[in-house]
């Protein structure tokens, strides 16, 4: 019969040997493969203390920005939301006042920004749609909740935390890619 | 008032050994997961208490806090029975087990094994058929198919594997001439372990032990994931921790037999402890150390095993148990019968 890969294997069918049928040491040799994965690394990890690094590129949590100084660099543009293919970017925009230039870069900024999470589909278009490098997804992906409200994440839990005020929450949430701002 | 002690200390001991089979078992739950895990390059439960060390009452503690479901059609007495009887025959076989060297405290010497009985092993044997009856009636007053035809399953198994096991022990008895437990040891620290001069009976001792636990590659009774959980499907709440426990204290106890019957029960191979000079409760509990190491080994082996072959098909069951082990156990038989008949003259 012609093979129509290289990975076919022919089934042995030839009637079982003395030793086989015995079948005790067959055991024994499955028991010997068994007991050496006793010692071998193990493949799971304890998940909330430990966690895996996730490569350079992954796309997790959307994270909204904010420049040295600690202001919010969003100017509630939509173009994000406009980019989404899942539509699940929502944000309505407010004029800065003044007195409030050390909280916003420019003077608009966003007053409400929400994505749901059960929409997003972490695609990234986001991110290659802001001008402002307001937005992007970092390397965390949104933890399990007990009710659809809790994934829609709101401002605040979007927000980076400020460089000044919490400046080591501010370096790890920027990981390793915000920093090419 | 020597009676009075006697009592106490046989109370006493009772308690003790109930007690360890009953934290033996706990933790034989969570060393199967462990082993399970270890085996799956998993890490296990790891949870509850430093290195899920609190699992077993985490899961004793939800078995007592569910709902206790009596099925309105089961007979009810029966039905309560069942869990009973499985558990009080899984406890009873230690009774007869020597545990260790006497220990002697406040002048007198005390045993370390419950009943010295003059049917030791025979004991043990009557109390593990009776361990039938505990799947018998759980399954038969469940009233469902399922559970009565697993019921029917697990007895016919266990009757099965019964005679090989008597068949492949008579030639040790014969090495012995003797059923009690105590000279079976005693002899084995004269004349060197059994297993030496009984490979063959061990081996089928162990394969039916297996089968008399309901242990994979033999737990059809139970088979969690294919034939409807067996014959405790209608148990809940405690009832149902009863039959699992007293499935682990069962292996734990025949991991015991086996160390005692084959593997020279609380001798410490290759040294003479005698001659260490050292005090009798010392030598006494290291005896005991020694004797659960080996048990533990057992029921290691036994998980290992578990986690390592898959269930036999029934039919191949009842012909490994009728075809193949019960002519072995007998030809084992007839040659040590031939053997010791030959040295002796």
């Amino acid at each position: 019969m012609t093979q129509l890969t290289q990975r076919a294997k022919q089934v042995d069918r030839k009637p079982m040997t003395l030793l086989e049928r015995i079948y005790l040491w067959n055991i024994l040799k499955g028991m010997m493969i068994t007991i050496s994965h006793l010692f071998k690394r193990k493949a799971t990890i304890k998940y909330p203390e430990e966690k895996r690094t996730f490569s350079k590129v992954f796309r997790g949590v959307q994270i909204l920005n904010r420049d040295e100084e600690g202001r919010e660099k969003c100017t509630a543009c939509g173009l994000c939301a406009v980019a989404c293919p899942a539509e699940a970017i929502t944000m309505e925009a407010a004029e800065r006042q003044a007195g409030e230039e050390h909280l916003y870069k420019e003077e608009k900024y966003a007053a409400k920004y929400e994505i749901n999470m059960l929409r997003c589909i972490f695609c990234g278009y986001c991110e290659e749609a802001c001008p402002k490098d307001a937005i992007y997804l970092s390397q965390t992906f949104a933890p399990s909740n007990y009710g659809r409200e809790g994934f829609i994440y709101k401002k605040e839990d979007l927000l980076i935390p400020h460089p000044i005020e919490n400046p080591e929450a501010y370096k790890k949430a920027l990981g390793e890619k915000g920093g090419n701002a | 008032m020597e009676l009075f002690y006697l009592i106490l200390e046989k109370l006493l001991l009772v308690g003790l050994i109930v007690s360890l089979s009953m934290v033996v078992a706990m933790y034989a739950t969570w060393g199967e997961r462990k082993v399970a895990a270890w085996l799956q390059d998993r890490i296990g439960p790891n949870r509850a208490g430093p290195f899920g060390l609190f699992q077993p009452l985490a899961d004793g503690g939800k078995l007592f806090f569910k709902e206790e479901i009596i099925p309105l059609v089961s007979s009810k007495f029966l039905f309560i029975l069942g869990p009973a009887l499985a558990m009080i025959t899984a406890l009873l076989t230690s009774a007869v087990i020597p545990w260790s060297t006497p220990l002697h405290l406040f002048d007198r010497n005390i045993d370390l094994q419950v009943a010295d009985v003059n049917i030791g092993i025979l004991f043990v044997f009557g109390v593990v058929s009776l361990g039938v009856y505990g799947i018998m009636i759980g399954g038969w007053a469940s009233n469902n198919k399922f559970s009565l035809l697993a019921a029917i399953r697990g007895a016919s198994q266990m009757v099965s594997y019964e005679l090989p096991m008597g068949l492949a022990l008579i030639a040790v008895l014969m090495l012995v001439g003797d059923l009690r437990m105590s000279s079976i040891v005693a002899n084995q620290l004269e004349n060197g372990w059994h297993i030496i001069y009984q490979p063959l009976g061990f081996l089928i001792f162990f394969i039916c032990a297996l089968a008399e636990c309901n242990r994979t590659p033999f737990d059809l009774p139970e088979a969690e994931n294919e034939l409807n959980f067996g014959y405790h499907q209608e148990y809940s709440s405690m009832k149902l921790g009863f039959y699992l426990f007293a499935e682990y204290i069962n292996m734990f106890i025949s991991g015991v037999v086996m160390a005692s019957l084959y593997f020279g029960g609380y001798d410490i191979p290759f040294v003479n402890e005698a001659s260490w000079g050292l005090n009798q409760n010392l030598l006494a509990i290291i005896g005991f150390v020694v004797l659960l190491s080996k048990a533990f080994f057992f029921v290691f082996v036994f998980m290992w095993i578990r986690w390592t072959i898959p269930r036999f098909r029934y039919d191949q069951l009842m012909k490994l148990g009728w075809t193949r082990l019960i002519p072995l156990a007998l030809l084992n038989m007839i040659l040590t019968a031939a053997i010791v008949l030959w040295l002796k003259k």
